[in-house]
């Protein structure tokens, strides 16, 4: 059993967990912006105003990569760093390569976005980023992958805590995953242009192998690892069921590699493989509500949290997203379902639901654990977090309301037939039918934009507060010492 | 090697994959259901996230 007793005086590596976490604010106010920008364009297309570099086809990859691997991808590495030196008792493995991270990290988000907005793409969703960028990457990923493997060999505990086995099952799968989707021919040394290795259905069924374990890996497992860890510490209790996070961990990374052909339902895939991916689908709504459930669970008797703590909300509410968005998800990767869901709103509306309801809302929370103890102060405002809290839920109630009505409108009008077996109505019918629901899609992303601008108000103060304190007591502490010694 | 076709074959390589996936899920249920001590160690590792908080006001006090 483990029972080391702790009092270990050495210092962990908090500057890269700061790095990382200011730079996830930064990248989440960026993403946010361009996000809110394309919605506007998309409701009022003259925000276009014919400047190729913003429109919405070349800005909207700049948005996802930007909030995912920007926002969420730095929280991860801020999140994980912190966690595993915390629960490990030990300092992160090679301060140097951690750095590296860093900076090679940053480069290719950086990179990335001015790609896309000069027109590279290897238009393969969520992977645009062509070859160069995809070397940078695969080489950050394996040194993430060391520092992180690193730390946990020259742990000071004899067990490894669930939260980390998240993260590497997240670090591991994303480096298959971003090896073997990213398998490309440049035309030549010199040119950013490439094409893919694989050809047709093979092609997509790649794509969206690695475009459902980007949303299982990236976008679920690494952020419960995060929970594992925040939720527990903010309600102050331990997890619900430990054993419960453990057949939770082996279900989820077992069940989520084989459902991404649900995304090409009625397609040239063959049935056989699309029926797999479908059963899988439903069968991994059993550990994700298990997670679900024992995250919420740990804070059963102590409920009142809920009232007086903004940051629990915080927690809270997104494991209630990801309960409903990981119900929601099974019940899309139904044929009959999809055959209305596919390519609607619907779908924008649920990964959404995801994104904004579970990610952003667990990385809020954990952010606003986790900063005023790394600056080694208070938070500057409880009462800017409790704001905070309201914008990103209306903003996501607001969004995912659009996306629902907007993407079940678009469906039923594009399989609605007329008494002589004609289509009823046209596409651009459809397009009218849905404006007023874009127009209240960008409202709903403005709100929880307006949400991250106050987060970044409160990390920038509680930073400078922080900062303030230690040059402060730095300032004190001579005249102290001369005083006693006089 | 010729055995190793009767693996190729889809009907033969599902219900085998099956079997050997559901068993191991069953043996992980065992394995952490199945036994009281064993169970009882593994849920004293749901403090581990508390057990760097002494370390962590040492931490503060050096900065």
């Amino acid at each position: 059993m483990a029972t080391e007793v702790i009092g270990s005086t050495e210092q962990y590596n908090f500057e890269i967990v700061k790095k990382f976490s200011i730079m996830a604010v930064v990248w989440g106010l960026i993403g946010m912006s361009i996000g809110v920008y394309i919605a506007s364009e998309l409701a009022w297309p003259m925000l276009n105003m014919d400047i190729p570099y913003i429109t919405f086809s070349r800005f909207r990859p700049a948005h996802t990569t930007s909030v995912i691997f920007g926002f969420g991808g730095s929280a991860l590495f801020a999140t994980s760093y912190y966690i595993v030196q915390r629960t490990c008792q030990a300092r992160l493995f090679g301060d140097g390569l951690a750095t590296f991270t860093f900076w090679g990290w940053q480069a290719a988000i950086f990179l990335a976005d001015i790609s896309y907005m000069l027109g590279y793409t290897q238009s393969r969703e969520y992977a645009e980023m062509e070859w160069p960028i995809d070397i940078l990457i695969e080489v950050v990923w394996l040194s993430y992958l060391a520092v992180y493997v690193g730390t946990i060999m020259k742990r000071k505990q004899p067990h490894i805590y669930v939260a980390n086995w998240f993260f590497l099952a997240f670090i591991l799968a994303t480096a298959l995953l971003h090896t073997f989707n990213n398998l490309a021919v440049p035309i030549s040394m010199f040119s950013m242009k490439s094409y893919s290795l694989f050809a047709g259905t093979q092609d997509a069924m790649t794509q969206w192998w690695y475009g459902h374990n980007a949303v299982g890996f990236f976008l679920t497992a690494a952020f419960l690892g995060m929970m594992y860890y925040f939720v527990p510490k903010q309600a102050g209790r331990p997890i619900f069921s430990y054993r419960l996070s453990i057949i939770h961990f082996w279900a989820l990374v077992f069940l989520y590699m084989w459902v991404g052909a649900h995304h090409l339902h009625w397609t040239a895939l063959p049935d056989w493989t699309s029926t797999l991916a479908a059963t899988f689908s439903i069968m991994l709504l059993l550990p994700s509500w298990g997670g679900m459930i024992n995250g919420i669970l740990t804070l059963s008797g102590a409920w009142d949290k809920l009232r007086t703590d903004p940051v629990m909300r915080f927690l809270i509410v997104a494991l209630s997203f990801y309960g409903m968005a990981t119900f929601e998800g099974p019940l899309m990767a139904l044929k009959d379902v999809n055959a209305l869901s596919h390519y609607t709103d619907w779908t924008v509306g649920h990964v959404h639901s995801g994104a904004l309801g579970w990610v952003a809302m667990i990385t809020f929370g954990s952010m606003y654990h986790m900063i005023p103890r790394l600056w080694n102060t208070k938070i500057w405002s409880e009462k800017l977090i409790g704001t905070h809290f309201w914008l990103a839920t209306i903003g996501v109630l607001l969004y995912i309301t659009a996306m629902w009505i907007s993407g079940i409108t678009a469906g039923l009008m594009w399989r609605a037939y007329d008494q002589y077996g004609n289509l009823q109505y046209s596409f651009v019918d459809s397009v009218a039918a849905i404006h007023p629901l874009y127009v209240m899609r960008a409202v709903g992303g403005a709100f929880f934009l307006t949400g991250m601008v106050l987060m970044a108000i409160n990390v920038f103060m509680t930073i400078r507060q922080g900062d303030r304190e230690a040059a402060r007591l730095r300032a004190t502490s001579p005249t102290k010492m001369t005083a006693a010694s006089a | 090697m010729g055995w190793l076709n009767w693996f190729m074959s889809f009907e033969h390589a599902k219900p085998l994959a099956l079997l050997i996936l559901f068993a191991t899920f069953v043996l992980i249920l065992i394995y952490v259901f199945g036994n009281k001590r064993r169970g009882s160690r593994l849920e004293s590792y749901k403090d581990m996230p508390f057990r760097d908080e002494e370390s962590d006001t040492k931490e503060d006090r050096i900065k």
